[in-house]
């Protein structure tokens, strides 16, 4: 017995199993793991980062979901949680996720539309509602306001008599991919970075069940890159937070621990595990080799996965059942924590509470009924999974040059760089205008699209519409709100905010928790830091 | 009228995100379709306003305006756009493309929306709805 496979052992018997049988269906008993080391929770982690797999903790199923008001999110949390979703992660409208308030010009038509409306403590009260935050993790999918939306969570829960230092989530407050792929961005790149390593440093230092940033591919991937861009791409926007955190004198064996990742599952099976496997090798070597941490969890890529929306097609939606339990699968296979199974009617319009819950259901069958939580990483040894995980990595090694020679040895100042230059986007656009014309040739074939298209006719699904009293109802309690806050406090405490932007050396968490207590509004705090910060207005390019 | 076009100048086609919707990936491919079939397209980019969008319109003497909307914002602000282009006598055909519900299709048709083009719209149909928009 090798030494690796001893030290496995010894880490495998210390996790606690589920109550289940380890056995197939037909009653074979099956090893924890087959093959050979490094073994999974072993450096560097490319057969996954827990010695037990998924014997010990199935992934976290997750399901993403807000709209309307705050109210009626609540209820759909409810319902989650009541078949069995296992977190929450909340979904924001479009001026929320843009910094504006729901009574502003911006706002007309989106209110509520593609997720729930927050624009004061008010709502989040409202949004967490009866649900115990200490005993939840709550995902929240926001970015360039993501400070105020975190500042207002942690008042939410103290108000409850949750402590901050007991909430578990993450917050996604990626910004870096919202130059590149999402396009959801508010101040210019560089003061972006200082918020971000401001949150980075009091979730240390406060909320240490929590994650400040969740460094994602996935848009990367649905606004058209391959597979090995979003891995290179997304990785790269992690060494630019570490730099980022590094320069402000912050310990990457404490902050690395508390990175995590979103990544895109997309339709071809065999490319997605090789991307997952790759992921979790890249990002262990750098931290330890590039950036000197010593501590391996802070070497470890945990991540979250979402089926592809982009591969969701219009055409036959039922077809894309099978598609997201394929995506799904792929998932389970690369060893991710925590999964969002998409519902096969998001191609036509957000998605209805049945087709949500056979999104949950498919996970469940995965999990349950398939036999992928006997064996951690059952596909590793595989010639072509081994080649393909190698395959990734390669592809973004060369990203990772290009990157690095950019910005003069620093990968910080390469993304920087290659957000100003356009190379991002121009990677992301090339790549999918080139699947695109395949598609369109006909010779990359999808089913009920370009091919197999008998049957469409019969499509026929049932729409959940979001009625336009949301905006309404959300302006009017936004003007009661304003009517009967402290407003001379609300302006003390804004120019706080304000005063913070202007020093470097303030973190700016605290000031905002404190605008957000006295009900000041999301777009006003954002006007605070615009004030210092100015706006990113993007280039056109096609 | 569309031959008159063809002989003197390409298809002129002002393409752009209409309000907080950032997705760009559809807009982006159609921007490239219409290139590649030879039409002159000016693609404004995200975060534009109806009044932009005019602008934009007049200036560059377009024959079609296209818009991409993928956040269900389309009963709001495709009124809006078209009242924005009658209030400057502007009669250009209004293409609207993105994740727009059947049931919402005859709405935006009878308030004036020339044409609609889903998710997954294969090329040729792409540039056949712009020429049709512009002809009719």
């Amino acid at each position: 017995m090798t030494d690796a496979r001893e030290l496995w052992q010894e880490q495998f018997e210390a996790a606690t199993p589920r109550p289940i049988p380890f056995e197939t269906m037909s009653g074979v008993p099956v090893d924890p793991v087959y093959g050979d080391g490094p073994f999974p929770g072993q450096y560097p982690f490319t057969r996954g980062l827990h010695p037990a797999g998924y014997r010990s903790r199935l992934w976290t199923m997750r399901m993403f979901a807000g709209f309307g008001t705050a109210e009626d999110t609540n209820a759909r949390f409810r319902e989650l949680l009541r078949h069995g979703g296992t977190g929450l992660s909340t979904a924001f409208d479009m001026p929320t996720l843009m910094g504006y308030d729901s009574d502003s010009e911006w706002a007309l038509g989106e209110v509520g539309r593609a997720g729930v409306a927050v624009d004061t403590l008010a709502d989040m009260e409202d949004l967490y509602a009866g649900i115990d935050l200490s005993a939840v993790s709550t995902s929240m999918t926001i970015n360039g306001p993501a400070a105020i939306l975190l500042a207002m969570y942690v008042a939410v829960a103290e108000k409850n008599g949750v402590s901050r230092s007991d909430l578990a989530g993450t917050i996604q407050n990626d910004i870096l991919k919202e130059y590149q792929a999402q396009k959801e961005y508010i101040f210019p790149p560089r003061p972006s970075m200082r918020i971000i390593t401001d949150m980075i440093r009091f979730t240390s230092a406060e909320m240490p069940r929590w994650h400040p940033v969740s460094i994602s591919g996935y848009h990367i991937r649905e606004a058209g890159s391959t597979a090995a861009q979003e891995l290179a791409f997304t990785l790269a926007n992690g060494f630019a937070y570490v730099e980022a955190a590094l320069a402000q004198g912050q310990d990457v064996n404490q902050f690395g621990r508390r990175l995590s990742f979103f990544f895109n599952s997309h339709s071809d099976f065999f490319e997605e595990i090789g991307k997952f496997r790759a992921a979790r090798r890249i990002w262990a070597r750098w931290m330890k080799e590039r950036y000197g941490a010593t501590d391996e969890r802070a070497m470890m890529c945990r991540f979250h996965t979402q089926t592809a929306g982009v591969s969701l097609t219009a055409q036959q939606p039922e077809n894309n059942i099978a598609r997201v339990a394929l995506q799904a699968m792929a998932a389970a296979l690369g060893g991710t924590q925590s999964l969002h199974t998409d519902s096969y009617d998001e191609a036509l319009a957000l998605p209805t509470e049945k087709a949500a819950r056979i999104a949950l259901r498919t996970q469940q069958i995965i999990a349950h009924e398939s036999g992928v939580d006997l064996v951690a990483d059952p596909l590793g040894g595989a010639p072509y999974v081994e080649w393909m995980t190698d395959e990734m990595e390669r592809q973004a090694e060369l990203v990772f040059a290009h990157l690095d020679q950019l910005g003069n040895g620093s990968l910080l100042e390469g993304v920087y760089a290659g957000i100003e230059n356009g190379y991002f986007v121009g990677e992301i656009a090339d790549a999918a205008y080139r699947l695109e014309r395949h598609i369109n040739a006909g010779d990359r074939i999808i089913v009920g699209v370009n091919a197999y298209t008998e049957g469409s006719e019969d499509d026929e699904a049932h729409l959940l519409r979001i009625e336009s009293e949301t905006e309404d109802y959300q302006r009017k309690r936004l003007e009661s709100i304003r009517h009967d806050r402290d407003n001379d406090l609300v302006t003390r405490r804004l120019a706080a905010v304000t005063a913070a932007a202007e020093d470097p050396t303030v973190n700016l968490m605290p000031p905002i928790i404190d605008a957000v207590r006295a009900y000041a509004s999301e777009e006003e705090i954002v006007n605070a830091m615009k004030a210092v910060f100015g706006v990113y207005v993007e280039k056109a390019i096609v | 009228m569309a031959d008159t076009f063809n002989e003197t100048r390409p298809i002129r086609v002002v393409l752009a995100k209409l309000g907080l919707d950032g997705h760009d990936r559809g807009i982006k491919i159609v921007a490239r379709i219409l290139r590649d079939a030879g039409m002159e397209v000016i693609y404004l980019g995200l975060r534009q306003t109806t009044a932009s969008i005019v602008a934009a319109a007049e200036e560059e003497d377009a024959d079609a305006v296209g818009l991409s909307m993928h956040n269900a914002g389309h009963l709001a602000l495709a009124p809006k756009m078209l009242a924005a282009l009658r209030d400057a006598d502007l009669d250009v055909p209004l293409i609207i493309g993105g994740i727009i519900p059947d049931v919402d299709i005859p709405v935006l048709t009878d308030a004036g929306v020339a044409a609609i083009l889903g998710p997954g719209a294969p090329a040729e149909q792409v540039v056949a709805t712009v020429r049709n928009a512009v002809a009719r």
